[in-house]
């Protein structure tokens, strides 16, 4: 801080190299948020096309009589209602059979397995089974559970078997959840004399339920729009809407599909209705889903 | 009626390992009931690792083994057949960084009580208000108990551990480094506190300030670990004032009047 004189022109010199790296720092900043936002503005774009199709070429053949009716006239007419209750039929016993073991297999993998062996073996065969194409699952539906436990081709048939489709996805999620969770809120339940389980069940899920709530509807919405684990157990071409889990029965994908590549059947009204109807469905849970999500983190942070 | 005084810690020969290193060697101690002993050193001298071996938190993580033999009113912690969880309650522990559960005030408190089986809405309501008074936090919540812990200041939160620790009434409260993240009206307000409680339990603090440990303990011990080859040990433990006025190790004196740490 002694001489004056030599501060003096340092700061002008050191200044004007700064300035002239700080603009280049500043470019490259600028280049960033442009080529960012242009990448989110493509995606938005994507989304938007999407949605706003389904919506432009299926709005119009939104009915109650479409939403709540049977198909008529050799399928070219009336509405989809068999499959929309086939598929809810499918999420809700996806999620009976997917939910709790999955759940419990991703609590102890986070909790309890210590990163034994076991664990990581584990990790390995869920990682596995995340990646196996979904029509394999199908095929192993249908000498599992179709053949080999003699549930033929019927709902409960389908149902564990996207059920398998959907388990590495809440087994992940849940883990990942349970995961992110600071160490030191187990810590502080174990300091005050309260078992591993305890500290499980009483602290660590309840905090990571949002998040665990969201893997589940991940891999029920996934659940939802699959068709090929479906294809040999038990989806119908036309079936009553069901009464029994053991029938088979339509699936609004399904129905999607065979409406979409009967060229005979010149129905592009139904299949855009039936595409609206499927994805409004997976957007109102998700929705809803988010909203409960949020106002339960509003609750915990705030 | 002479009362036994309970919270008594004898610790013998007590080494640390975490897998095939040893951290921590060769302590001998002993920690007197309803007193305040601070345990100092610099980083790495392996303070924390000794306090949670008084109540095993050692065992939940890592890999820590723990030999040698730590007495709790004569009887041994480490024995077969101890169970931790019944030793957490009677030594209780608040963390460096306040961690209270993303729950309401009342929750927090009852929770530690609720575990022990207390179930009466009447008997948790008193707990919680004797806990968070023996905190210095009641005033300032009692009109609050239901709002979310997380919205308190970062020195409330700390006292609002301090009394979820208290509701399960321990004999002991082991404090590792309770102020180093609060302002210094939080820090006193803490302090305070910890002179109020030790007319009651026992409490071992570890702490980077050796003012702080000048300020509330009644005894102090310094540990240190001298080379990275070598496991740290507890250099010298003495009443406070002497440690800080005539100690008797000169690596004490080295450390005290600031040449190293």
């Amino acid at each position: 801080m002694g001489n004056g004189s030599s501060k003096e022109t340092t700061p002008r010199k050191t200044g004007k190299a700064t300035s002239s790296r700080v603009r280049a720092l500043l470019r490259r900043e600028t280049a960033a948020r442009f080529i960012t936002g242009a990448a989110l503005a493509l995606v938005v774009t994507v989304v938007f096309a999407i949605f706003g199709y389904i919506i432009y070429r299926g709005a119009g053949s939104i009915s109650w009589e479409f939403i709540f009716g049977s198909p008529k006239d050799r399928m070219t007419q009336g509405g989809i209602w068999p499959a929309i209750a086939g598929t809810l039929w499918l999420v809700a016993l996806t999620a009976l059979f997917s939910l709790p073991v999955g759940i419990a297999t991703g609590i102890y993998l986070s909790e309890f397995s210590n990163g034994s062996p076991f664990a990581r073996f584990l990790h390995v065969a869920i990682a596995n089974m995340a990646g196996i194409p979904s029509v394999i699952y199908g095929l192993f539906g249908y000498a599992a559970f179709s053949i080999a436990l003699g549930f033929q081709k019927s709902i409960l048939a389908m149902g564990l078997t996207l059920a398998c489709v959907t388990l590495p996805v809440v087994i992940t999620s849940t883990e990942e959840a349970l995961k992110q969770l600071p160490i030191e809120l187990r810590r502080a339940s174990l300091a005050l004399g309260a078992t591993k389980w305890r500290t499980t069940y009483r602290i660590v899920v309840p905090t990571a339920l949002p998040g665990i709530i969201t893997g589940a509807i991940l891999g029920l919405s996934r659940a939802a729009g699959e068709t090929a684990p479906i294809l040999f157990t038990g989806v119908a071409f036309f079936a009553a809407t069901p009464t029994s889990v053991m029938q088979p029965s339509m699936a609004l994908p399904y129905h999607l599909y065979i409406m979409a590549t009967q060229p005979t059947v010149p129905a592009p009204k139904i299949v855009w209705g039936t595409a609206l109807v499927l994805v409004g469905m997976l957007s109102i849970i998700s929705a809803l889903a988010a909203t409960w999500r949020s106002r339960r983190r509003r609750k915990l942070t705030w | 009626m002479v009362e036994e005084l309970s919270g008594t810690f004898e610790l013998e020969d007590v080494s640390v390992a975490y897998g095939k290193e040893i951290a921590v060697e060769h302590i001998d101690m002993m920690i007197e009931p309803r007193s305040v002993l601070a345990l100092i050193g610099p980083s790495g001298c392996g303070k924390s690792t000794l306090l949670r071996c008084l109540n095993r938190m050692n065992d939940e993580f890592g890999s820590a083994r723990v030999t040698g033999r730590i007495l709790l009113d004569g009887q041994d912690i480490y024995e077969n057949g101890y169970s931790p969880v019944e030793l957490r309650m009677r030594v209780g522990q608040v963390f460096q960084k306040a961690n209270p559960f993303p729950m309401s005030i009342y929750e927090n408190i009852a929770y530690g009580p609720r575990t022990q089986g207390v179930r009466k809405k009447e008997e948790l309501d008193s707990i919680v208000e004797d806990s968070l008074r023996r905190a210095a936090l009641w005033d300032e919540v009692k009109s609050s108990l239901k709002k979310n812990a997380l919205q308190l200041s970062g020195g409330q939160q700390q006292r609002l551990c301090i009394a979820r620790a208290l509701a399960t009434s321990p004999e002991v409260l082991l404090m590792d480094e309770p102020c180093s993240a609060l302002d210094p009206i939080s820090t006193e307000m803490i302090e305070s506190t910890i002179l109020e409680l030790k007319k009651n339990i026992t409490i071992v603090i570890v702490t980077h300030s050796m003012h702080q440990a000048a300020r509330v303990s009644d005894r102090t011990a310094f540990m240190l670990r001298e080379s990275m080859e070598r496991p740290a040990g507890l250099v010298e433990i003495a009443p406070t004032v002497q440690l800080f006025s005539k100690p008797l190790d000169p690596r004490t004196e080295s450390y005290i009047t600031g040449r190293f740490g």
